[in-house]
C-alpha cells in the first residue's frame, strides 16, 4: 500500500491505495470522481484522459502513486464554476456527444489539443490528433466540428484578453 | 414549429451531465457494503468440465464467495432462452441447446462463464479467480458456419444434429426457379457478411443487490430494455417474481443491439448477492466484452438475380448460412429470418423471391442483433448484386436501380412486407446531385494522374423499423408484444413528466420526447422531464432497438398527450364557461378561439388538482396512460454514394466523399437525426474497411482488444454529406419512420461497390483492409 497525495481540481487530496492501483481507479474509487471512464484495457480508447501537470494523459497508463505530488484536472474540474469551458459548450452546441461515455476523455483531449495549437486547427489536424480517442456513436463528424468551433472561440477569447492587457 | 417544438434543432437537455462528468453509469453506482465480482471463463472453445476446485480461491485474501454452476442449478436458476420461435420448413421447431448461466458440464466458446468470485476489491476477485482450478477435457471445435454443417464437425449441442438449429424458408421457390430458368440474364454471387463486435464504449456491467428484510432484488444493468430484463429474469430464469425485482438501466454508454439481451452476468450477480449477503458488482473489461457481448452479422450466402431482356428483375433466389455462435441469444433466431429475408425485395419490384436460411451452432460467441440486424445483411447482398448486375449488363448502376424501383404504394412484396410510402428516385437523385455523380469521370482521371485508383459506389437501401405490430410478430414466433407504453403526468404547477418504456442510451430522448410535448402544449422543454429506465417508475415497456423509439415510443406519448389534451380542454372550457370544442392550446395557454378569453396552462393544471371547480363527475388530477401498438412496420429508405481513392502501392483506401440521402418521414430534431446517420455510417464504413473478427481454427478469438480489432477512428473517416427527404409514414400518428440504423445498413455496399469499381474487380472481402486491397490489386496484374 502507498500513501498518495496530490492536487485534484484545485483541491489537495490524499489517500492510500495498493501499489498496483491505476490513477483512473484512484480517481474513480477513492475520490469518487466518476466522470473519468474506463473503456478498454489497453490504453487505446481515451475515455480516461485527464490533465496531469497541464498535459493530457490517459489515466489508465499511470499508477496512482506515480501521480503523487502532481496537479490533476479531471472533467469535473474543467468548467469555471457554473460557466462551461468553451470545449464543453461546443460539444453541446454541435451535438458532439450521444451516449456520453467517451465524452469526458474527448473533451479533455480536445482542450489539450487546442492549447497545444495556439495557431489554430484544421480538420485534418483535429482528426489526426484524435487518434487516441475512440467514439462509437457520433462517427466523429460533430466532435470534429465542435473542436474546430471551440478552437475559434478560445482564440477569440485569448485575443480579447491580450487586447485588454494592452 | 416553435423554437423548441417538433422539427427544431434543439441542443440536448441531457448533455449537461455528460459534458461535466456527472453522467451516472452502472460502474459509477456505489451501494453500501458493495463488493466486486470476477468471472472465471473458459479458455477453451469446446471442452468438458471434469472438475472445479475452488478451495484455494476461497482461502485467498478478501474473498467472500466462490460459486459454481452446480450451486446455481441447485437453487433453481433457469437456462437462458431464445425468445423467438422459428420453425424449419419441415415444420419442426428450432433446436435450442441448453445455456446455463454458469457452465457446469461443458463449455462451448472461449469466454463461457464457469465460476463467479466475489471479493472485497476487484483486484482481489481477479486474483482469486486465477486461483480457481478447473480441469477440462478439450474437444474439437468448429468456428466456421459452413464447416459446422459438415458430417465430420464436432457436435456442439445434443439437441441439434449436425449443429443445424433450423432450416427455414420464405417465399415461392417454384416461381423463383421458373423466373431464373426463363431469364435473359442471371447474376450470381457468393456474398460473405463479416462478423462484427458491437463495441459500445461502456462495457457491460451489472450490480445485483438482494434486500433480505424485504426479500427484494434490485439490478442496475447496462440495458436497452430494463422491463424485458425484469420479465425474462422473472418468468424464465426464476431469479425473483416481478414484484420482487426492480431493474434499473441508468445512463447507458451505447448499445447498438448488444445491450438488448439478458446475459448470464446480471442473473448471476443477483443470485450471488443473495448467496453471499452482499451487493455484487461486475464490470466487464474490454476483452471480456469482445469475448462475450453478442456479436453481429456472420452470414455466408449465394444469390441468383434474374433479369428479363429489358433489365427488369424477375426473380431473386438466396441461400444463406447464418452463424449463431455457441448458444441461441435472446433474439438471435429472428435476425437471419424475419429481419433479413423479409427485406430481400429492397427498393425493387421483384415478382418472385425465395430465401432459404440455415442457422448453425459454432464454438464462437453468440450472435444476435447488431445495429440494423438482418437488414444490413439483406442490403449488402442485394446492393452488391445490383452493382455486379449493372456491370455485367453494361448499364449504369443508377439507371438499373431506377428502372426497378417500386413507384406506387402501398406495395406488397413477395416476402411479407407491405411498404406503405416512399420515393426512392428522390433519394437517388438527391444523392447523385450531392455527390456530383456526373463529374466522377473527371475526378477519376485526375486521381489517375496522381497515381491513385478512384472509384464510386452506390447503395439504395430499405429497412423495416418501428418493431412492430404485436399480433403480426406473435404470428411469426415472437415471445413478446412490441408495443410501447407512455404515461404523461401533468403536475399541479403545470410542469410535466413523461414516463416512457423506451430507453435512451445516446439517442437523446430526454430532448426529443420533450419537444413533442412542447409542440403540443406550448410549454418550454425545460418544464418537461422524461423518465425512463427504471421498472419501479415506468410500469412496463419494451425498450429501444430496431429504431423503434420514435415510431412506437413517441407514438405512445402522442396518444397519451391526446388524452391529456382532451381533459385539459374540458377543464378549461368549464373554467372559461365556453364550449370545449372552441378551446385551442397556444403558447402555454388554453384559449377560447376567436375571443381574448384564456386560462394559462399552469392554472388549468392547478384547477385539476385543487378540484374546487371541475366539470360535474370529472375525477381530479391530470395523468394519462397509453399503450400504443403499431399497425405496420415503418420503411425508412435512402441512397448512399461513396467515393474512394486507393493508393495502389500501399492498398490504403481513403474515403474521399460519403453522401447519405435518407427518407425518415417526419423528423423531430434534425440535429439528432443527422448524428444518428453519422454514427451509423461510421459503423458501416468500419464493417467495410476495418472491422474483422477473427477466430483461429481452435476457437481462440484473435481480435479481442483494441490492439487487434480495428475500430473506426477520427482519421479513418471523412466528414459526411447528409440530407433527408420526407414521405411521412402513414402508419403512425407522428409520420415517423426511424433513423437509428439506416447508416449502418446502407453504407457497407456503397463502400465495397466503390472499391471494386476503383480496382476493376467483382468482389473483395470485408473488411477491405490495406493488405486485402493490396493483394486484390496485385492479383489484377497477373
Amino acid at each position: 500500500m502507498s500513501d498518495i497525495s496530490l492536487t485534484v481540481n484545485g483541491k489537495r487530496v490524499s489517500g492510500t491505495a495498493e501499489d498496483r492501483t491505476l490513477l483512473v481507479h484512484f480517481l474513480r474509487e477513492n475520490l469518487g470522481l466518476t466522470g473519468t471512464h474506463v473503456g478498454c484495457d489497453t490504453s487505446q480508447c481515451g475515455a480516461c484522459v485527464i490533465h496531469v501537470d497541464g498535459k493530457a494523459v490517459k489515466s489508465c497508463t499511470m499508477l496512482a502513486v506515480q501521480a503523487s505530488g502532481s496537479n490533476v484536472v479531471t472533467i469535473e474540474g474543467l468548467a469555471d464554476g457554473a460557466d462551461l469551458h468553451p470545449v464543453q459548450a461546443a460539444f453541446k452546441e454541435h451535438h458532439g456527444l450521444q451516449c456520453g461515455f467517451c465524452t469526458p476523455g474527448m473533451i479533455m483531449a480536445a482542450t489539450d489539443m487546442i492549447n497545444r495549437h495556439p495557431e489554430g486547427l484544421d480538420e485534418a489536424t483535429v482528426r489526426a490528433e484524435l487518434e487516441g480517442n475512440i467514439c462509437r456513436c457520433t462517427g466523429y463528424h460533430n466532435i470534429v466540428k465542435a473542436i474546430l468551433a471551440a478552437s475559434e472561440t478560445m482564440a477569440k477569447g485569448a485575443r480579447r484578453k491580450a487586447k485588454q492587457a494592452a | 414549429m416553435g423554437i423548441e417544438g417538433v422539427g427544431a434543432r434543439v441542443a440536448r437537455k441531457e448533455d449537461k451531465r455528460f459534458i461535466t462528468g456527472a453522467g451516472r453509469y452502472v460502474d459509477d453506482m456505489v451501494v453500501p457494503g458493495m463488493k466486486h465480482a470476477a468471472f472465471v471463463r473458459s479458455p477453451h472453445a469446446h471442452a468438458e468440465i471434469k472438475k472445479i476446485d475452488v478451495k484455494k480461491a476461497q482461502a485467498m485474501p478478501g474473498v467472500i464467495g466462490v460459486l459454481t454452476g452446480k450451486e446455481l442449478k441447485a437453487d433453481g436458476i433457469g437456462n437462458l432462452i431464445c425468445g423467438w420461435m422459428i420453425h424449419s420448413k419441415d415444420g419442426s421447431p428450432m433446436k435450442m441447446g441448453a445455456w446455463s448461466p454458469l457452465a457446469f458440464d461443458r463449455v462451448r466458446y472461449v469466454g463461457d462463464a464457469v465460476v463467479i468470485v466475489v471479493a472485497e476489491t476487484k483486484g482481489q476477485a481477479r486474483d482469486a479467480a486465477e486461483a480457481v482450478d478447473i480441469t477440462y477435457k478439450e474437444l474439437k471445435a468448429v468456428v466456421d458456419a459452413p464447416k459446422a454443417l459438415e458430417r465430420s464437425a464436432p457436435q456442439i449441442h445434443p439437441e441439434a444434429d449436425n449443429n443445424l438449429i433450423f432450416d427455414w424458408e420464405l417465399g415461392d421457390s417454384t416461381a423463383t426457379n421458373a423466373a431464373i430458368k426463363a431469364a435473359a440474364h442471371v447474376t450470381r454471387m457468393k456474398i460473405v457478411n463479416n462478423r462484427l463486435v458491437p463495441n459500445a464504449m461502456e462495457p457491460r456491467a451489472a450490480l445485483g443487490y438482494y434486500d433480505k428484510a424485504e426479500d427484494h432484488y434490485t439490478c442496475w444493468t447496462t440495458s436497452q430494455n430494463p422491463h424485458l430484463a425484469r420479465l425474462v429474469m422473472s418468468a424464465f430464469y426464476n431469479v425473483a417474481p416481478e414484484n420482487k425485482l426492480r431493474v434499473i438501466a441508468p445512463d447507458v454508454g451505447g448499445g447498438f443491439g448488444s445491450k438488448i439481451y439478458i446475459y448470464p452476468e446480471e442473473i448471476i450477480c443477483l443470485w450471488a448477492s443473495k448467496k453471499t449477503g452482499v451487493p455484487v458488482k461486475w464490470v466487464a473489461d474490454r476483452t471480456e466484452s469482445f469475448l462475450t457481448d453478442a456479436h453481429g452479422r456472420d452470414h455466408v450466402s449465394t444469390v441468383e438475380m434474374a433479369f428479363d431482356k429489358d433489365h427488369r428483375i424477375t426473380g431473386l433466389k438466396v441461400d444463406t448460412i447464418a452463424n449463431l455462435g455457441a448458444y441461441m441469444s435472446l433474439f438471435s433466431s429472428c435476425v437471419p429470418t424475419y429481419l433479413y429475408a423479409t427485406l430481400l425485395s429492397g427498393q425493387y419490384d421483384i415478382p418472385a423471391i425465395h430465401a432459404n436460411v440455415r442457422a448453425v451452432y459454432t464454438n464462437t460467441a453468440p450472435v444476435d442483433a447488431y445495429r440494423g440486424a438482418g437488414r444490413p445483411e439483406a442490403t449488402y447482398l442485394l446492393e452488391r448484386t445490383m452493382e455486379t448486375a449493372a456491370r455485367e449488363l453494361g448499364v449504369s448502376p443508377a439507371e438499373l436501380r431506377r428502372k426497378n424501383f417500386i413507384t406506387s404504394f402501398p406495395h406488397q412484396t413477395p416476402v411479407i412486407m407491405n411498404y406503405d410510402a416512399g420515393d426512392y428516385a428522390a433519394s437517388l437523385d438527391a444523392a447523385m446531385a450531392a455527390s456530383d455523380y456526373a463529374g466522377f469521370a473527371k475526378r477519376k482521371a485526375a486521381a489517375a494522374d496522381r497515381g491513385k485508383l478512384r472509384g464510386i459506389g452506390m447503395s439504395s437501401y430499405i429497412e423495416a423499423c418501428g418493431l412492430a405490430p404485436s399480433a403480426a410478430v406473435g404470428s411469426l414466433g415472437a415471445g413478446v408484444g412490441l408495443w410501447e407504453s407512455a404515461e404523461v403526468r401533468v403536475n399541479a404547477v403545470g410542469t410535466i413528466e413523461v414516463l416512457t418504456g423506451s430507453h435512451s442510451h445516446g439517442q437523446g430522448h430526454e430532448t426529443t420526447f420533450a419537444q413533442l410535448v412542447s409542440q403540443r402544449f406550448g410549454v418550454p422543454i425545460d418544464s418537461v422531464s422524461i423518465v425512463h429506465g427504471d421498472t419501479d417508475k415506468v410500469q412496463m415497456g419494451m425498450g429501444s432497438y430496431g429504431s423503434r423509439s420514435g415510431a412506437v415510443g413517441m407514438s405512445a406519448v402522442a396518444k397519451a398527450l391526446d388524452k391529456v389534451e382532451a381533459k385539459a380542454k374540458k377543464i378549461a372550457a368549464h373554467l372559461l364557461e365556453a364550449d370545449e370544442g372552441d378551446i385551442v392550446i397556444e403558447n402555454g395557454a388554453l384559449k377560447v378561439t376567436g375571443t381574448d378569453k384564456s386560462v394559462p396552462w399552469f392554472q388549468m393544471a392547478l384547477a385539476a388538482y385543487t378540484a374546487h371547480n371541475l366539470p360535474g363527475g370529472m375525477e381530479p388530477g391530470l395523468k394519462e396512460t397509453s399503450f400504443y401498438d403499431p399497425s405496420n412496420f415503418t420503411f425508412p429508405a435512402g441512397c448512399y454514394v461513396c467515393e474512394v481513392e486507393i493508393d495502389p502501392e500501399t492498398g490504403v483506401t481513403e474515403i474521399v466523399q460519403f453522401v447519405a440521402a435518407d427518407d425518415f418521414g417526419n423528423i423531430i430534431n434534425p440535429m439528432i437525426v443527422e448524428g444518428q446517420v453519422h454514427g451509423g455510417v461510421a459503423q458501416g464504413i468500419g464493417q467495410a474497411l476495418l472491422e474483422g473478427t477473427r477466430y483461429d481454427a481452435s476457437g481462440q478469438l484473435l481480435t479481442a482488444s483494441y490492439m487487434d480489432y480495428t475500430m473506426p477512428r477520427a482519421d479513418d473517416l471523412p466528414s459526411f454529406k447528409v440530407s433527408t427527404s420526407n414521405t411521412p409514414c402513414p402508419g403512425n400518428p407522428l409520420g415517423i419512420k426511424g433513423c437509428g440504423e439506416a447508416g449502418a445498413i446502407g453504407s457497407p455496399p456503397a463502400v465495397i461497390n466503390a472499391i471494386t469499381d476503383a480496382i476493376g474487380i467483382t468482389d473483395i472481402a470485408m473488411p477491405a483492409s490495406p493488405s486485402t486491397v493490396w493483394a486484390a490489386i496485385r492479383a489484377t496484374k497477373h
